[in-house]
């Protein structure tokens, strides 16, 4: 067990990381992600003051429709990543990073700009509990009648799971079709252990309950960012290649203008993906390095146990980051071969 | 329970050596391959590399984390397990067998000496986990 933003969190189970990462892909994993926190918006302004301090438009979604999206200061980095979950027009739920938690919220409310809407920390009153993989669909469809196959990716619902009261929303961090399940945090247990039951715990090709490292390399394969590592207040969002949920044209919102200004010339460094072509792994916060110099820092390597080949992701110039550029690590004193590709690295098939 | 053979020589860092003339085969320990969890990865030093003892000789490395391995004996390399370069999941497997990872030619075989009994290690992982 490691501490994860004052949270009591399991590094791996007894299966451990590779079985469990492999399991999520072949079949199912749960995690027990309840450490994520909850910010509940609601007023008839409710869309206005979101819209304002993320970088991703909130008045598109419809209701029952998520979207990821960012906390931004004003020169345009990352206070941190969410989702933001549309209700109905006058109510929202932000759901955001256990670690960042306390500061989103100081954040939030001391920078949203007036309008009619009551903010809530609801944190500590949900559980969240994600069912991933290619048969969660049909383990939760064991306790639960709302009709999953009709809710879209990056879409919930409301209804009852194992006759609790729930979320029930086509999200998640694996790369993975899958489940996100949010309850009364009472009900955590309860729903864990009915769907270790119902995905055969225990079984072969059942589901395992799976800790931090798979939540990591899982989400590291499929390409996704990590707050504290890929994103954070010293990077914008668009050197963390995360343009695609800046929405310039939306009006105003805090880091629009940095933003703005960032994207005509470029960003001088990017963020980007490589593999390791030599022996060896990279690790965080080892440097980058081409002909000798040293160019920029990896912000997540690890070993990506379902494609078997040591991945990562670092920030380099943007002159480099181009697909089969050659780059060296420097892995802790003997540079490594690895090379600079496409990602996400694994993209499931649909 | 950690699996611990009565007739090898044991160290502070969880390695493990077995005396066999002048030579001293190391490995990682039942309990340090259990705590690391799947190894992916070992770095282990060349033929003719040589040692003080305490000095670390090579890298374990789990999906998670990165573990140096350090030799309890001083002296030269006399060879190294090679098939552990392919399958690294040897040292969970059969950490005092196939997952042995270097043959070192003592210098000062006296070394063994000042290294943990079975019955001592134990006691020491035990106070290590409370």
């Amino acid at each position: 067990m490691v501490d994860f933003g004052g949270w009591d969190m399991p590094v791996q189970y007894p299966a451990g990381t590779i079985e469990e990462h492999l399991r999520t892909r072949r079949h199912a994993g749960l995690f027990d992600v309840s450490h994520m926190g909850e910010i509940d918006v609601r007023g008839a302004d409710a869309i206005a003051i979101v819209n304002y301090l993320v970088s991703n438009d909130a008045s598109k979604l419809v209701d029952g429709q998520a979207q990821y999206s960012a906390l931004t200061t004003p020169t345009g980095t990352v206070v941190d990543d969410l989702l933001v979950y549309r209700f109905a027009s006058d109510h929202l739920l932000l759901v955001v990073n256990a670690s960042t938690t306390e500061k989103d919220w100081d954040w939030i409310t001391s920078h949203q700009k007036g309008g009619a809407a009551k903010l809530n920390n609801v944190s500590s009153d949900y559980c969240q509990l994600a069912l991933q993989g290619p048969d969660a669909i049909g383990i939760l469809r064991r306790l639960t009648d709302v009709p999953l196959a009709e809710i879209k990716y990056y879409h919930f619902t409301e209804g009852q799971v194992d006759g609790v009261p729930a979320i029930v929303s086509r999200t998640g961090y694996t790369g993975e079709d899958g489940f996100e399940v949010y309850a009364a945090a009472d009900k955590a247990k309860q729903i864990w252990n009915k769907l270790l039951d119902a995905g055969n715990y225990g079984s072969e090709s059942g589901v395992l309950p799976c800790g931090l490292a798979a939540r990591n390399t899982l989400r590291l394969e499929a390409g996704m960012a990590l707050y504290g590592h890929e994103i954070n207040e010293d990077t914008t969002l668009l050197e963390a290649n995360l343009g695609w949920i800046c929405k310039l044209n939306k009006g105003d919102f805090i880091g629009r203008d940095a933003l703005a200004r960032q994207k005509k010339p470029g960003c001088a460094g990017v963020w980007s993906g490589f593999e390791v072509t030599e022996r060896g792994i990279a690790r965080d916060e080892q440097e980058v390095v081409i002909n000798g110099e040293r160019v920029g820092k990896v912000t997540s390597g690890s070993p990506a146990p379902y494609l078997k080949k040591n991945i990562g992701m670092a920030y380099v110039p943007s002159e480099i980051a181009s697909e089969g550029q050659e780059i060296q690590i420097d892995v802790r004193g003997k540079l490594v071969g690895a090379q600079i590709v496409k990602t996400p690295f694994y993209k499931r098939e649909k | 329970m950690a699996n611990i053979p009565d007739d090898l020589h044991y160290s502070k860092d969880h390695e493990w050596v077995r005396v066999d003339g002048n030579v001293a085969v190391v490995g990682i320990t039942d309990y340090a391959q259990d705590s690391l969890g799947d190894v992916v990865y070992v770095e282990l030093p060349k033929v003719g590399d040589d040692f003080a003892a305490n000095e670390s000789f090579g890298s374990v490395e789990s999906v998670k984390a990165v573990s140096e391995v350090f030799s309890p004996v001083s002296g030269e390399i006399v060879g190294t397990n090679e098939a552990l370069a392919d399958t690294p999941e040897k040292v969970n497997q059969d950490p005092y067998g196939d997952g042995w990872m270097i043959r070192v030619q003592m210098s000062n075989p006296g070394e063994v000496d000042s290294m943990l009994t079975a019955a001592e290690y134990e006691d020491f992982t035990k106070a290590e986990k409370e």
